[in-house]
């Protein structure tokens, strides 16, 4: 692993998760009712709800697994965050304000209010269950990624303390404190994402024409678990070897040597015309089970990192395949469709006090978060040309950049980093509590509780979810975070989205269309993901080939498959109660 | 004792007319963009040459329409909050 632990990058760290949970203890004494822990209220301003948006939205995968990609293999990185970015503008203009009327703290709520139906109550609260776990498992394995090199722990103990921070932050305190913390968080994240561009920009673009630039590099796992770099013993002593920092622009227009500082039209222009070193993996395993690595230097010119279809995940649509083309697509819709249909985000647009502060909010939030997306091409094509990637971990990208530039940036960038992992999951985890106290206690069992025995269960619940999320993190460590949020996507867009859509827009929508809607959108995604050929490689290690499903990304079948469900359902009942 | 747990967040009156129409300019924009959206995800699926075309400054058209849509969902959610009205009878 490249950085090596510093006292100052950990001691920023820790002061900085520590003025985290001090400033939720704080908060959270002001919070006692159910009606508190859950929406504050209703009593944030919207600026700083707005700003909390973002703090929410932009998860480790925003961060990590966008940087990552685009460093990775260019423009591709940036098409997530067209789409998530587009799936605000669905949220806003057609799901927000009427959710907002209907005056309920969860989307099991607002869709019960319209029926009063315990089928609706129990299918609302599994599907956001299973959204907010299947959102969770990237941002742990996240936590994981970042924790690793920045405090030299292995993964699982990251992911622990992950999980044991956030759960005692919702635990002791609840919405009230993750709004503000959010807040603090969301505008962080963007103050310095947009200090660290500038800073790409002072630097300019320089080109690296040395031999060894250009070596291959490997990396070999004996069957004893020993792990050897470039044919030595891993390690930073005598006769050992670590992975050579890659990332190399190998000639600049005209044959210069540096550029010097640019602007962002320059910084792109000069890019393009531009060569860059990005680097092939390929891996393969020998009889007696020595799996070796090789990244091999690929020359790739400006022009195709600044255009789609670069990476595994896109080259389709190069390609002549309809199929892979569709696949495309179907990803690009879950990612509209997805955001408006996450349980956490939803939960948000109730703590400010009328519609006009939620509207505000939300052009707030998408203006914080947009902005953010458009750095994030900065900081990828940064990370890219900067000299300082890990060959073997994209989601290292962006902390590795702003290493580059010095301990500082490191040590605050992955403070940061760190606290929107925690944000991210303590929005989460108030959202599956939520939907177990209200949904599954309260409305599908019928149990009568105190506004106390709410609360702690509330809190019970929050750690239990807490504890499946920090397993689920340690077991899917090897999994792209990006293709798990994608999972995560799909399915919320799937299950969640036809039946907040027609309820707020078809009159004859009864609860057992939204129940089928439900069930079958959730039942369909999750099937056709555990069925596509990337799961079958990446998850069973079977050849792809297998799969029965023709593409992987499910959306753009199972999202009109649910819409079909419900109309057909709602249709039918209607005719059999007339 | 309020039951807390479905006391609603505050409610504003209603006024359905108003409502109505801040929902139809809603769905008004959200198809201006989706048309948009869809323009973009389909030439990168099905002509992804053309997002090569270098446009007047110098930037190649795949990196000004990402920027285009990021900057059009701002711009249509500050339309959205500017065109809405509030529910009669809330003052300002």
């Amino acid at each position: 692993m490249i950085p090596d632990p510093s006292a100052l990058a950990i001691a920023v760290f820790v002061s900085f998760v520590l003025f985290t949970l001090a400033l939720s203890f704080y908060l959270g004494r002001k919070t006692r009712s159910a009606a508190g822990y859950y929406t504050a209220g209703g009593g944030v301003p919207w600026f700083v709800n707005g700003v909390a948006f973002a703090g929410d939205y932009l998860s480790a995968a925003s961060f990590l697994g966008i940087c990552g990609m685009i460093a990775f293999y260019g423009y591709d990185g940036f098409l997530y965050s067209i789409g998530f970015l587009a799936g605000w503008v669905v949220a806003l203009l057609v799901i927000a304000e009427p959710l907002k009327r209907l005056g309920k703290y969860t989307f099991a709520d607002a869709l019960d209010k319209a029926f009063n139906s315990r089928g609706i109550k129990l299918a609302a609260s599994i599907s956001t269950l299973v959204v907010s776990v299947f959102y969770l498992i990237p941002q742990m394995v996240g936590a994981g990624v970042l924790i690793r090199p920045l405090l030299g722990l292995p993964h699982w103990a990251g992911v622990c303390i992950v999980g044991a921070v956030v759960t005692l932050i919702v635990a002791t305190a609840g919405m009230a404190s993750t709004t503000w913390v959010q807040f603090i968080k969301g505008g962080l994240l963007v103050l310095f994402a947009a200090g660290l561009t500038v800073m790409i920009l002072q630097r300019g673009l320089k080109a690296d024409a040395s031999a060894e630039s250009l070596q291959p590099q490997t990396v070999t796992i004996l069957p004893g678990g020993k792990k050897l770099v470039n044919g030595l013993p891993q390690g930073r002593g005598e006769g050992e070897t670590e992975l050579r920092p890659v990332g190399h622009i190998s000639k600049l227009p005209d044959g210069a040597s540096e550029t010097g500082p640019l602007n962002p039209d320059e910084f792109l222009g000069t890019l393009r015309d531009s060569e860059v070193n990005l680097w092939a993996a390929k891996t393969v395993i020998a009889d007696d089970g020595t799996k070796t690595t090789t990244y091999t230097p690929k020359p790739t010119s400006g022009a195709d990192v600044l255009r789609p279809g670069n990476s595994p995940t896109f080259k389709g649509i190069q390609g002549d395949s309809i199929l892979a083309k569709l696949n495309f697509v179907s990803l690009m819709l879950a990612l509209f469709c997805g955001t408006a249909s996450l349980p956490h985000i939803l939960i948000r647009y109730y703590t400010v006090k009328d519609a006009a502060a939620a509207r505000k909010s939300t052009v707030v939030g998408i203006a914080t978060i947009g902005g953010f997306y458009i750095l994030t091409l900065f900081l990828g094509l940064g990370a890219m040309t900067g000299g300082n990637l890990d060959v073997t971990n994209s989601n290292m990208a962006a902390p590795l950049l702003a290493k580059s530039f010095g301990t500082w940036p490191f040590a605050l960038i992955s403070a940061v980093a760190f606290t929107t992992v925690l944000g991210t999951v303590s929005g989460l985890i108030v959202a599956a509590s939520g939907a177990i106290v209200h949904d599954l206690l309260g409305g599908t069992f019928k149990m009568t509780l105190t506004d106390s025995a709410k609360v702690r269960i509330g809190k019970l619940s929050s750690v239990g979810v807490g504890l499946i999320a920090v397993v689920l993190g340690i077991v899917f460590e090897k999994m792209n975070v990006n293709f798990l949020v994608g999972w995560a996507f799909s399915v919320a867009a799937s299950a969640n989205l036809p039946a907040l859509v027609m309820l707020l827009f078809w009159k004859r929508t009864t609860a057992a269309g939204i129940v089928a809607s439900i069930t079958v959108g959730m039942l369909t995604s999750l099937g056709w993901i555990l069925l596509s050929g990337d799961t079958f490689k990446d998850v069973y290690g079977l050849s792809p080939e297998q799969s029965p499903v023709p593409f992987s990304q499910p959306g753009i079948v199972t999202i009109p498959l649910s819409f079909a469900v419900l109309v057909v359902v709602s249709l039918m009942g209607r005719r059999r109660g007339a | 004792m309020p039951d807390l747990d479905h006391a609603p967040a505050p409610v504003e009156p209603r006024d359905p007319g108003t409502e109505r129409r801040n929902a139809r300019i809603g769905l008004i924009l959200f198809a201006v963009y989706l048309a948009f959206y869809a323009g973009f995800v389909l030439v990168n699926a099905f002509a992804p040459s053309a997002m090569d075309t270098v446009l007047p400054g110098g930037l190649n058209a795949a990196v000004i329409a990402g920027f285009a849509l990021i900057l059009g969902a701002f711009v249509i959610a500050l339309l959205y909050a500017r065109l809405c009205r509030k529910p009669h009878g809330v003052s300002k």
